[in-house]
C-alpha cells in the first residue's frame, strides 16, 4: 500500500515525489516511456543529446531573490540553487511588421524601449507591471476576465498591447484567442519581471538531479509503465491498475497525465467540451556549424508575428501557420568559462493543429513534414538570413510526436484550455497536477507538484 | 525536552530549509517571517519535520503557534516531552 501514486514523472510528478519522500511518504511514481521527463525530456539524435521542447527557462531569480518562485521551489525541494547552473538571457526580441521592441532579465530595458518606440507609454507599462496579480491572488475572480480587454485598459495602444501580448501567449497559453488576466499576470511576471535563462546542460541535468533526489529519498519510480485505469471504489480512488494487470493501492493518486485524460482513465465522461482545437506545434530544430552570433544574429528568443492583429489559435485550414512563432538560439546566453560547450542550436517553433497531422498516412505525413520543414525555413531565413549554409543537422517535430511522448489529448503542450486550478476531480483522494492544474513551465511544472502535494498529500491526517 | 533542545532543534529544522541563511543571530521573540526568507509553504516544512521526527500532530488551527521561536518553544514543550527521539 502506498501513500500516493503519482501518475507520470515530467516535471510536476517528480516534483510531487521529491516533496512526498522527503516526509517519508511511500510513493511511486508511474511513467508509461522509459524516460522521464515527459514534456521536457531529451532524445539522442546522430550522437547529439536534443532537450525536446526547451527554449528557455522563465522565472529566473538570483539565488538571494528569496521570494522568487524559483526560489521558493528550490527551497520546497531542498535543491541548491546553483545546481541548476541557470545562465541568463543576452536579450530577445518582439518582432510586428511595424515595430520591434527588445527586452531582457532587466524590465528597464523594455521601458527604455517602448519609450522610444511608443512615445508616451512607458508609464502605462510601467503601472501594468504593478498593477500584476500576485500569485495568491490567482483564484480571485478577476484572475478570469479577458487579457485582451484589461490590456486595452491599462495600455490602450492596440499595437503595443499586442506585442507584449505575444510572448506571453506563446510561452503558456493554452486558451485560443484571449487569455485569463490571472495566467496572463503570472506569465508576464515570469517573463519580463523575472527572465529567461537556460540550465548550462540543458534539460537532462535538472532531470537527473530531479530523480537522483527522489531516489535518494526512497521514493519508487517504474519507467514503461503505462496506466490502464484509476481504481475507484464508491466515489474514492484506491490506486492504479496499470497496463501489465498489476494493481498498486494507495490513499492517494496524484496525476499529472491532463485534466481529460485523468476522466478518462477513472472511466468517466468528459463534463467540459471544448469547441476548439487544442493549440499545438511543429518545431524545427537546426545544429549550426558556427556561433549563432556570428551570423549576426544575436537575441536569445525572437517572437514574431507577420500580420496586423496578432491571432492566438490553432490554424485553420492548414496543419501550420506561420504567421506567428518564436526563434530561439541556444548559444545566446551568458555562459560561464566552465561550463561544457554549446553547440548553437536555433529552433523555430510555430503553431499547429493535431488534426491535420494525425489524419495523414505515414508516406503524406513524410511529405507534409518535408514541405512544412522548407515553408518553416523560408520564415526563418527573413530573421536570420543566410542561416542555411551553416546548418549541420537538423530535426523537426510535429503534434503526431508530442501526442506520442506526452499520451496528451491533440499533442497539447499547454494542455487544455480550461484550467482545473485547485486540482480537485470529481472522485475523492484523486488531485491533478501538472500543466492542466494551470501553471505552466518548468518551474509552473514543478511548483504545481509541490502544491498539490502539500495541498492534499501531506496535510492528510491519516498517517502515522 | 527543554527550551533549549527545542529551540536547537527548530535551528537545525530551519538550517535544513534555507541553508543559505545565517541563523546565529535569530532573534526569539520576532516572528520568522520578518527574519527570514519564509512563507507560508516552508511553515508547513516545519510541521511535517516534526511530525517525521517525534510522530507530533499539529492541527493546522496550531500553525499560527509556530510563527517565533518564543511561541514555537513554548507550544511544543508540553508536547514533545516523552517523545524524545
Amino acid at each position: 500500500m502506498y501513500d500516493t501514486v503519482i501518475i507520470g514523472a515530467g516535471m510536476s510528478g517528480l516534483a510531487a515525489g521529491i516533496r512526498l519522500a522527503q516526509f517519508d511518504r511511500r510513493v511511486c511514481i508511474v511513467e508509461q516511456h522509459s524516460m522521464v521527463g515527459g514534456l521536457n525530456s531529451y532524445y539522442r539524435l546522430n550522437g547529439r543529446t536534443f532537450d525536446t521542447g526547451l527554449h528557455a527557462v522563465t522565472n529566473f531569480a538570483a539565488r538571494n531573490e528569496h521570494t522568487r518562485p524559483l526560489v521558493r521551489l528550490m527551497r520546497q525541494l531542498r535543491l541548491d540553487w546553483d545546481w541548476l547552473r541557470l545562465r541568463p538571457q543576452y536579450q530577445s526580441a518582439i518582432v510586428f511588421p511595424d515595430a520591434i521592441l527588445r527586452f531582457s532579465n532587466d524590465p528597464e530595458l523594455l521601458l527604455s524601449q517602448v519609450a522610444d518606440r511608443f512615445p508616451g507609454y512607458q508609464d502605462r507599462v510601467r503601472r501594468l507591471f504593478q498593477s500584476l496579480l500576485d500569485y495568491a491572488q490567482w483564484n480571485s475572480p478577476d484572475a478570469s476576465v479577458s487579457t485582451r480587454r484589461r490590456l486595452a485598459e491599462l495600455i490602450g495602444e492596440p499595437l503595443l498591447g499586442q506585442m507584449l501580448l505575444c510572448p506571453v501567449m506563446w510561452y503558456g497559453n493554452a486558451r485560443p484567442h484571449d487569455m485569463d488576466w490571472g495566467a496572463f499576470c503570472v506569465l508576464f511576471r515570469s517573463i519580463f519581471l523575472e527572465g529567461l535563462a537556460r540550465p548550462a546542460d540543458g534539460i537532462l541535468r535538472i532531470l537527473r538531479l530531479l530523480v537522483r533526489r527522489y531516489r535518494q529519498l526512497g521514493g519508487e519510480l517504474r519507467l514503461r509503465s503505462p496506466v490502464k485505469r484509476i481504481v475507484i471504489r464508491s466515489g474514492k480512488a484506491e490506486g492504479v491498475e496499470l497496463a501489465s494487470g498489476e494493481v498498486l493501492l494507495a490513499r492517494n493518486v496524484v496525476s499529472s497525465a491532463g485534466w481529460k485524460e485523468t476522466l478518462r482513465l477513472c472511466g468517466l465522461p468528459d463534463t467540459c467540451p471544448e469547441s476548439e482545437p487544442r493549440l499545438s506545434f511543429v518545431e524545427t530544430i537546426y545544429v549550426l556549424n558556427q556561433p549563432t552570433r556570428r551570423l549576426g544574429h544575436g537575441d536569445t528568443m525572437l517572437f514574431y508575428n507577420r500580420t496586423d492583429q496578432f491571432c492566438w489559435q490553432a490554424p485553420d485550414g492548414e496543419p501550420c501557420d506561420l504567421d506567428t512563432g518564436v526563434v530561439c538560439a541556444s548559444d545566446n546566453f551568458a555562459y560561464q568559462e566552465d561550463d561544457p560547450g554549446v553547440e548553437p542550436v536555433l529552433r523555430i517553433t510555430v503553431l499547429a493543429r493535431y488534426d491535420r497531422w494525425a489524419a495523414l498516412t505515414d508516406a503524406e505525413y513524410r511529405v507534409q513534414k518535408e514541405l512544412w520543414r522548407q515553408r518553416i525555413a523560408d520564415v526563418l531565413d527573413k530573421y536570420v538570413p543566410g542561416f542555411r549554409a551553416h546548418v549541420e543537422q537538423t530535426d523537426m517535430f510535429t503534434p503526431r510526436t508530442i501526442r506520442h511522448f506526452t499520451w496528451h489529448d491533440q499533442g497539447a503542450v499547454y494542455g487544455a484550455p480550461h484550467k482545473c486550478r485547485d486540482g480537485r476531480l470529481p472522485v475523492d483522494k484523486l488531485y491533478l497536477c501538472g500543466t492542466d492544474q494551470g501553471l505552466v513551465g518548468i518551474v509552473g511544472a514543478m511548483t504545481s507538484g509541490v502544491l498539490i502535494a502539500n495541498q492534499y498529500c501531506l496535510r492528510d491526517g491519516d498517517r502515522g | 525536552m527543554t527550551p533549549a533542545e527545542i529551540r536547537s532543534l527548530i535551528v537545525e529544522i530551519l538550517a535544513n530549509i534555507v541553508p543559505d541563511v545565517d541563523l546565529s543571530q535569530l532573534r526569539d521573540d520576532v516572528p520568522f517571517r520578518e527574519q527570514l526568507p519564509l512563507d507560508s509553504m516552508d511553515f508547513l516544512d516545519i510541521v511535517m519535520e516534526l511530525r517525521k521526527r517525534f510522530r507530533i500532530q499539529i492541527p493546522e488551527d496550531d500553525y499560527g503557534m509556530l510563527a517565533s521561536m518564543a511561541s514555537a518553544i513554548e507550544y511544543l514543550s508540553p508536547r514533545l516531552v516523552r517523545e524524545k527521539a
